[in-house]
């Protein structure tokens, strides 16, 4: 703050509390000409006025608050001055993360002199649940998944921050994978569900294909031979003819629709045999999705939760598919 | 000294000037000097501004009353950092025209909700709430499916952040003001967004929201 604008709150504050008093110290005193008690000289409606004074406790009170804002300006300061306590809620005029960093780090040493309370708050969950974390992120996510304790505290984070996709059971919903399932789109092992929590599964999707495949006939065929594939009955012709086209999706879902995870794809096309359906399995889905294309994102959490609690969430998610 | 306040209490103009005098006070000494403190002006190192798709975005926000329900304030304690990322600084706000902090929480902070949720996401709760969080009671907007827009005015908004950001925007080497738009992305506004529907107009907003802060 400018010297102009740190002068501006000393002058008003301190003379409003000023004015306060000096207004409260002339209303004590009895200018009316009139004795304590005595009437003003006026009724109205049958009511009198009487000259009495203000009530001592209001008074008192009323002064009580002059001086307690006195000792708070004292212990938290005013306009350029931080006071006596040298108190601070957050640090501000931050312009990136690496200036936040830096004036936590400043303000925590013990002779800077500045307490920022949200600093003061953060260092001290830090050292009351750091070691926690660290204890949790030396061991590997398969031996966290055995570990109840380890794995309540996993559930925690996943309900706060990945159910609202794939629901507080993590049973998934429509477009949102279901996770405790054994069909995985990118791999169930714990080093494969920690990498698609850090980094996200930001693919290009499934491609719009009815251009490709000949307008609205051939999307039918293709369903057709799609829905064939997990046992269910079709018309054979329309299958037949789907299965001619199919080449083109081989690419990502397999020469036999079994998934990118089987042939050791990165693309996360899911196994179109075993009636798992992400975005649902009848006839009109399966349609729309072969004519408009998917394009299902996974955010990246590496920067959001940080990887000690990933890790955590990881041993859950995988603690779900393991018997 | 007389009995002066008789003067005060049988003088309805004076006690008028009087009183907004009084209440004036906190606001002359907690508001005003707020509007010349230089760091309420200098945005945040990696602060963008909207696309033309944001800021059409943005404006259905405000059109739906989001902020009724969903503030964009982080505060600085640990029980909210943990769950929204880094409290919000007064950088990442200075280009907003009104500026969208909300005092009430019916549903959580939006302040970095950007990248948090896919966009498929969006839509689904945008459209269903319920379709994704069975217990929310957020209402449904499915109508911003349908609604398209017609990017009539898009420009238009594009100059007038132009001009409300003129003294806060950042500087290029020289120190001269680096303005939010150029004439090409204001001649450009309609084109950007014609015909684009207001569901992908909000989402484009959403997403944007919070990586200003880096």
């Amino acid at each position: 703050m400018s010297s102009f604008w740190n002068i501006w709150v000393w002058v008003l504050t301190l003379g409003s509390l000023v004015g306060c008093f000096l207004i409260l110290r002339m209303c004590l005193k009895n200018f009316a000409g009139v004795e304590e008690g005595e009437s003003m000289g006026h009724t109205f409606d049958g009511i009198e006025e009487l000259n009495n004074p203000l009530p001592k406790w209001w008074s008192t009170f009323f002064l009580l608050t002059i001086v307690w804002a006195f000792g708070y300006i004292a212990l938290y300061g005013l306009g350029n001055w931080t006071g006596l306590l040298g108190w601070k809620s957050s640090n501000q005029g931050i312009l990136n993360l690496a200036e936040s960093k830096a004036k936590t780090l400043e303000y925590l040493s013990k002779d800077s002199g500045v307490l920022v309370q949200y600093d003061r708050e953060v260092a001290a969950a830090d050292a009351k649940f750091g070691p926690i974390f660290e204890a949790y992120a030396a061991r590997s996510i398969e031996d966290l998944a055995t570990d109840g304790e380890a794995l309540k505290v996993g559930q925690r984070l996943f309900i706060q921050n990945c159910s609202q996709c794939h629901g507080s059971d993590a049973h998934g919903t429509t477009g949102f994978p279901n996770l405790a399932d054994k069909d995985w789109l990118y791999g169930g092992t714990p080093e494969v569900i920690k990498e698609t929590i850090m980094n996200g599964r930001i693919a290009a999707g499934m491609m719009a294909w009815e251009g490709a495949l000949g307008g609205d006939q051939g999307v039918k065929e293709v369903a057709a031979y799609v829905i064939s594939l997990s046992g269910r009955s079709v018309d054979p012709d329309l299958a037949k003819a789907g299965k001619a086209k199919f080449a083109l999706c081989a690419g990502c879902h397999g020469p036999d629709g079994q998934g990118s995870l089987a042939l050791g794809l990165p693309m996360g096309a899911p196994n179109l045999t075993d009636n798992i359906w992400l975005y649902g399995g009848s006839k009109r889905v399966i349609e729309e999705s072969i004519r408009n294309g998917r394009a299902g994102v996974m955010p990246p959490w590496k920067d959001i939760l940080g990887e000690e609690k990933v890790h955590l969430i990881s041993a859950y998610v995988y603690s779900l598919s393991q018997d | 000294m007389k009995n002066s306040h008789e003067k005060v209490e049988k003088n309805v103009g004076l006690f008028f000037l009087f009183t907004v005098f009084a209440i004036s006070i906190g606001g002359l000494v907690e508001i005003t000097p707020l509007f010349f403190q230089k760091e309420l002006a200098t945005p945040v190192d990696n602060l963008k501004p909207y696309t033309a798709l944001q800021m059409e975005g943005r404006d259905i926000y405000i059109r739906e009353g989001c902020s009724n329900c969903h503030s964009q304030m982080i505060r600085p304690f640990r029980a909210e950092t943990e769950r929204y990322g880094h409290y919000s600084v007064a950088g990442e706000h200075v280009w907003e025209h009104p500026f969208l902090w909300g005092s009430k929480r019916t549903g959580p902070d939006l302040a970095r909700v950007g990248g948090r949720y896919s966009d498929d996401w969006h839509i689904a709760h945008l459209t269903d709430p319920r379709s994704v969080v069975p217990e929310s009671n957020m209402p449904a907007y499915n109508w911003l499916n349908t609604n398209t827009l017609d990017g009539e005015i898009t420009g238009k908004k594009l100059e007038t952040f132009n001009f409300l950001t003129r003294n806060r925007s950042h500087k290029d080497e020289n120190g001269k003001a680096i303005p939010l738009y150029t004439q090409a992305e204001i001649d450009g506004a309609k084109d950007a967004v014609k015909g684009k529907t207001e569901m992908s107009a909000l989402i484009a907003y959403l997403q944007s929201l919070g990586h200003a802060l880096k």
